[in-house]
């Protein structure tokens, strides 16, 4: 903790920094390879999607112990009363769950009984879910029409806050996320459920906030730079990263437990269900979120932003003005991705003691 | 800047609008937890989405009278807090049906059934209990007038009727509804006399064959009733209005109209009704199997037009009139979604959402202490003001619009813990990046807000933003979530702004804070200022 504290002040001093903005190739690359791969996952694999997209029954039947006896007893039931199991799977070590293409009711119904029957369970103990088969579309098409609205707002919203260059920024870091986010749905073969569609909007809502936060460090490090020759945009925001970083790790850290906790928790207790798909689309996508924020939507912005006049004429002034030596200590920019310098603090404790007395002799 | 604000005066503000919000949330004789959802304590939903016949729309008005009928059938089922809503316009809507408890498997059958509607002459009346003849109070004429035998004749004594004799048995299959015959020959007698209406499950409807005799009984249960085959259907009706008599005298009175053919059947079906005696001069109203109204006709009806007139409430000619124009649902519903969720997982689903949602709470609990030391106490406060301003919220919102917790939403709170923890991070940090520029603790705290509270209000801007249209542009569960997570982030919004804000600025103020220990989190020593650069200042 203290050490995270520690590169904090370094960071935030700028004795210690990481070159995020000038590496972006690297990242850009990692990027890249990631969004390449969920793509072709996504066309391979395609998304498991929950019965609610594609329409059908489920049937959550509570037994003592899950076994795979369970599953074929389910199994031979399901066919014995006509239907055909399309998958039959144990959650959490004491439900069997059934799933079917659509039933009508009355077929779910006798099914349900015969479930019932042939586990000894009281009927109404039988979670049934039925899905229409053009509920999923509508499903869909809300979600991407709120996807649509959210992205038109959003880029309004942050080019008047701040400018259009972030705004393209940020919408490109959201790209990121979400393609990641399904794309490790599709390698996983996790279910597409309306949760985890919630969580694909959450990482939406998450990964701009965490990006916003960024930006207005660095949106405060940039004004007023022109005036002079310090420094590029670039470095501008390069330094805002970096004394925005512990913050984005503490966010991180925050956000990211109970997330966790609901995974743990989910699994343990509850098998597969709502909470699950919820947090997986949740952790993954905050994690890549935080990722993006930093990595992904500083680089671009600051390469949108390299084009703009006023910016190369700054750098050129920079370059100038190094050039000539005449500022020496402005050659700052430590590239120390390893160990951070820790600043000399001295003996804590005594350190503690000694401003106390000062103080009250004063 | 710090002049103007005081901070003992928004503490005692947020101090008491939480003490505002617990006297509400817990006011005497009512519910004082929130409301939850079906998922959380089990119980069936179904989403129904009502279809039109292509190239016509479906108009708001026959959505609410479907939801009407829909309404009724559900209050049939007799289960506190069922609710029936609509969510979305037009021909997206859907009707959404939670009826919260209750996941027999016969729920959702009797909801999408068209109901039907029939009118019926009565061929024999048990009253339940002996009483002075009472003859509906007259006449359904060309403007005659007509009790609702509901009001008219209600039994006074809700005590067993004597009829269902014990010489009477008869096999329990006979007795479900509907109960019909084509001849009303045989055992029929018998499987009327042995009807209780208290116990039968006759009310809450069942689809009757109109060419058949049917035993029914009245919508309360206070009368039985043996009705012939059916001489109208809801689709001879052309319209049917609630209103008051045009000469002003008398109560509340339904105007029906005919079509041209049903105008005919009704002409001969009251031709024959008015030449009987009581109480086969009244015919039923018969919907879903179950007798609305059974008024009596004195005289023939022949111009298709007639007044059904009685004890009416404004509510109950209302009802009634909704009935006759649409008792058969105006449109057809398709079965989007069904969920049944047995109570036993429900509560499962809650402790499991209670759990991950403590475990979360404690491990950022840990977290911010750790890190933040004496400021990580006020963060912990703070959440722990935000998780009660929640909690009283909820109750509140229960109450007042019907709002429910459901699973999605309690992983919206969850998630919300994190992005409530930040705006506290980001506060501090500021803080703390202040001091590293050489500010005494004071003017920190001051500047650290005023740049803080821009982020917050930026990034919290956007978290509303997304709440608003997943709220607007959805149905069902995410719905649930976007509300949850636009609630709290205003919560977080006011507990940033007034609580923390205050705390930190009291702390800020305090000795033991400036005095700078590595306790306080704050330290300057341990944020790397150096004695010279503090003395400077």
């Amino acid at each position: 903790m203290a050490s995270l504290s520690r590169l904090g002040n370094s960071l935030y001093r700028g004795d210690v920094s990481f070159n995020i903005v000038g590496r972006r190739k690297a990242w850009y690359a990692v990027s890249g390879i990631l969004i390449a791969l969920s793509i072709a996952t996504l066309g391979v694999r395609g998304l498991n999607l929950g019965i609610e997209f594609k329409g059908g029954a489920e049937f959550s039947v509570p037994v003592a112990q899950a076994t795979d006896q369970s599953v074929t007893q389910a199994r031979e039931t399901v066919i014995a009363a006509g239907e055909t199991p399309s998958t039959v799977t144990i959650i959490g070590g004491n439900k069997v769950r059934i799933q079917t293409p659509a039933l009508t009711t009355e077929e779910s119904n006798a099914l349900s009984s015969a479930l019932a029957e042939s586990f000894g369970v009281p009927e109404a103990e039988i979670k049934v879910q039925l899905v229409g088969p053009t509920w999923g579309d509508e499903v869909s098409k809300n979600a991407a029409r709120a996807l649509l609205v959210f992205l038109v707002l959003v880029a309004i919203f942050l080019s008047v806050y701040f400018e259009w260059p972030m705004a393209i920024a940020a919408l490109v870091a959201l790209a990121h996320d979400v393609l990641i986010t399904v794309g490790i749905y599709a390698l996983s073969g996790f279910e597409v459920t309306p949760a985890s569609v919630i969580g694909f909007l959450t990482i939406l809502g998450y990964s701009l906030y965490d990006t916003v936060v960024v930006f207005d460090k660095v949106k405060e490090n940039t004004k007023g730079i022109h005036g002079g020759s310090r420094s590029t945009y670039s470095e501008a925001a390069n330094l805002a990263l970096n004394q925005t970083l512990v913050r984005s790790i503490n966010t991180s850290v925050v956000a990211l437990l109970p997330v966790l906790s609901i995974l743990v928790v989910g699994v343990s207790l509850l098998g597969v269900g709502t909470l699950n798909d919820l947090a997986l689309a949740l952790f993954v996508g905050m994690l890549v979120g935080t990722y993006s924020s930093i990595f992904v939507a500083t680089p671009i912005l600051c390469q949108i932003k390299e084009r703009q006049a006023e910016n190369i004429a700054l750098a050129k002034r920079v370059a100038a003005r190094r050039k000539s030596g005449s500022i020496g200590d402005e050659v700052k920019v430590v590239i120390a991705p390893g160990a951070p310098i820790v600043n000399s603090a001295g003996p804590r404790q005594q350190q503690v003691k000694k401003t106390r007395a000062r103080r009250s002799k004063r | 800047m710090a002049k103007h604000y005081r901070p003992g005066r928004s503490l005692l503000i947020f101090i008491a609008s939480i003490v505002g919000l617990a006297v509400w949330a817990f006011w005497p004789g009512q519910n004082h937890a929130p409301k939850l959802g079906l998922d959380l304590r089990g119980g069936t939903q179904v989403i129904l989405s009502p279809q039109v016949a292509a190239g016509t729309t479906l108009s708001q008005e026959q959505l609410n009278q479907t939801v009407a009928i829909i309404r009724q059938r559900v209050d049939g089922f007799g289960v506190a807090e069922s609710e029936v809503t609509i969510q979305g316009t037009g021909d997206g809507a859907k009707i959404i049906v939670t009826i919260p408890g209750e996941t027999s498997r016969t729920v959702v059958d009797q909801l999408k059934t068209t109901a039907q509607l029939n009118f019926r002459a009565v061929v024999a009346i048990d009253y339940g209990s002996p009483q002075p003849t009472p003859t509906p109070s007259d006449s359904a004429s060309p403007s005659g007038s007509a009790s609702p035998s509901a009001s008219a004749s209600a039994t006074p004594t809700p005590t067993p009727s004597p009829t269902p004799s014990p010489s009477v048995s008869v096999a329990p299959e006979l007795m479900v509804p509907p109960i019909q015959s084509p001849d009303a020959a045989g055992d029929f007698a018998d499987r009327f006399a042995a009807l209780d209406c208290a116990t039968s499950d006759i009310k809450n409807g069942a689809t009757d064959d109109p060419a058949q005799y049917l035993i029914s009984c009245e919508k309360d249960g206070s009368i039985k009733y043996v009705l012939a085959p059916a001489d109208l259907v809801g689709t001879d009706i052309e319209s049917a209005t609630a209103g008051l008599p045009q000469q002003g005298a008398g109560g509340w009175q339904v105007d029906l109209q005919m079509t041209t053919e049903g105008a005919k059947k009704f002409a001969d079906s009251t031709t024959n009704l008015s030449s009987q005696k009581t109480p086969n001069n009244q015919f039923a109203i018969v919907l879903d199997g179950v007798v609305i109204s059974a008024p009596a006709v004195n005289e023939p009806i022949l111009g298709g037009s007639a007044v059904i007139s009685g004890s009416f409430t404004a509510d109950e000619a209302r009802a009634l009139a909704q009935v006759l124009k649409f008792g058969a649902l105006p449109v057809s519903l398709d079965v989007d979604e069904v969920q049944q969720i047995s109570p036993t997982l429900g509560n499962d689903q809650l402790h499991a959402g209670l759990l991950a949602g403590g475990f979360g709470l404690l491990l950022v609990i840990i977290y911010l202490l750790l890190y933040y030391r004496a400021l990580g106490v006020i963060a912990v406060i703070s959440l722990f003001a935000a998780a009660i301003m929640t909690y009283l919220v909820f109750i509140i919102l229960g109450r007042g619009i019907g709002f429910t917790l459901t699973l999605a939403g309690i992983a919206g709170a969850i998630v919300s813990i994190g992005i409530t923890a930040d705006s506290f991070v980001i506060y501090f940090e500021r803080i703390r990046d202040e001091i590293r520029e050489g500010k005494r603790l004071r003017a920190a705290v001051d500047q650290g807000w005023t740049r803080a509270r821009r982020t917050i209000l930026a990034a919290d801007f956007v978290s509303l933003l997304a709440a608003g249209i997943l709220y607007y542009l959805s149905v069902g569960s995410v719905r649930g979530f976007a509300f949850t997570l636009g609630l709290i982030t205003f919560v977080d919004i006011a507990v940033a702004f007034m609580f923390t804000r205050s705390l930190v600025t009291k702390l800020g103020n305090s000795r033991w804070m400036n005095a700078g220990s590595a306790w306080t989190g704050v330290s300057p020593e341990r944020l790397g200022v150096t004695k010279s650069a503090q003395e400077v200042n």
